[in-house]
């Protein structure tokens, strides 16, 4: 048995057509992997759903829409109360827990402390002009954000889906939400 | 004083704070054609930076000038394409 190495020095040198067409399929495969696929985009996880909480994720979105982003916002869990119509206008700010409070802990306890604090948000919000949840929302949708209704939280709370404003995407989940993320370009988990 | 453009809209955000001026901004300018101005008359003191950063973010938009006024914020953004 020969102990010469069978493979390599029995190939002949690539010949220039081979070559040639070698450096057709890199340039090929290269052009592909860095062409610009079009808009730039933007993955959002919302999961909270307190007053405070709901802002962010909106204002965000509206924001990257301005910019020419295609936005995608996949609200699970507690985020899902954002784009529940009713509840959206009553999300609450709880007064337990936040150090910034004015009031400590213990007071804040209290039964309806958390309206309390709530109203003065509201009153905070409307003063100043700033938009309101439900504001952003729609806004977000003309610019046409995609807003995504977590199909496991609905059934989880048992709603409807009717119950959400006109235009959120409903029946998705996480194998959705991974996908965007994985296109976009600013992925963020409020 | 004011600057001399030729300004072919004016949108009114006084009041509007945060993302909204931007967000209206954004949508005013839809509506222009390629090369004409838009005149934004803003209070907010955030939209100086967030309209700069808006026109450097964006394609087809060229920031033209900013002027801070007495309580007005003005911005002028070209539409380019």
């Amino acid at each position: 048995m020969s102990t010469d190495t069978p493979d390599a020095p029995t190939d002949d040198p690539p010949s220039r057509a081979e070559l040639a067409a070698r450096v057709d399929e890199l340039e090929e495969a290269l052009a592909e992997a860095t062409a610009d696929d079009g808009d730039k985009k933007m993955s959002i996880i919302a999961t909270k759903g307190t007053l405070d909480m709901a802002y962010p994720p909106l204002i965000l979105a509206s924001t990257a829409a301005a910019f020419g982003y295609d936005v995608t916002v996949f609200h699970t869990f507690w985020g899902l109360e954002i784009l529940h119509e009713e509840r959206s206008k009553n999300l609450k700010l709880s007064s337990v827990g936040n150090p910034n409070m004015p009031v400590p802990n213990a007071v804040a306890a209290l039964p309806g402390m958390d309206r309390v604090t709530t109203k003065m948000m509201e009153k905070k919000i409307a003063d100043n002009d700033t938009a309101t949840i439900e504001e952003l929302i729609e806004t977000s949708l003309e610019m046409g954000v995609e807003f995504q209704a977590c199909q496991m939280t609905i059934d989880l709370m048992g709603y409807d889906e009717d119950e959400f404003y006109d235009g959120v995407t409903t029946g998705v989940g996480a194998a959705t939400a991974l996908q965007d993320m994985a296109d976009a370009d600013i992925q963020l988990l409020v | 004083m004011s600057a001399e453009y030729d300004i072919a809209e004016t949108l009114d955000v006084k009041g509007a704070s945060c993302p909204m001026p931007v967000v209206k901004t954004k949508g005013a300018i839809d509506d222009l054609a390629p090369g004409e101005i838009l005149e934004v008359l803003a209070t907010d003191a955030g939209s100086m930076s967030d309209i700069d950063g808006w026109a450097a973010g964006t394609e087809g938009v060229e920031l033209v000038a900013q002027e801070e006024g007495d309580d007005v914020y003005k911005h002028y953004v070209r539409k380019t394409e």
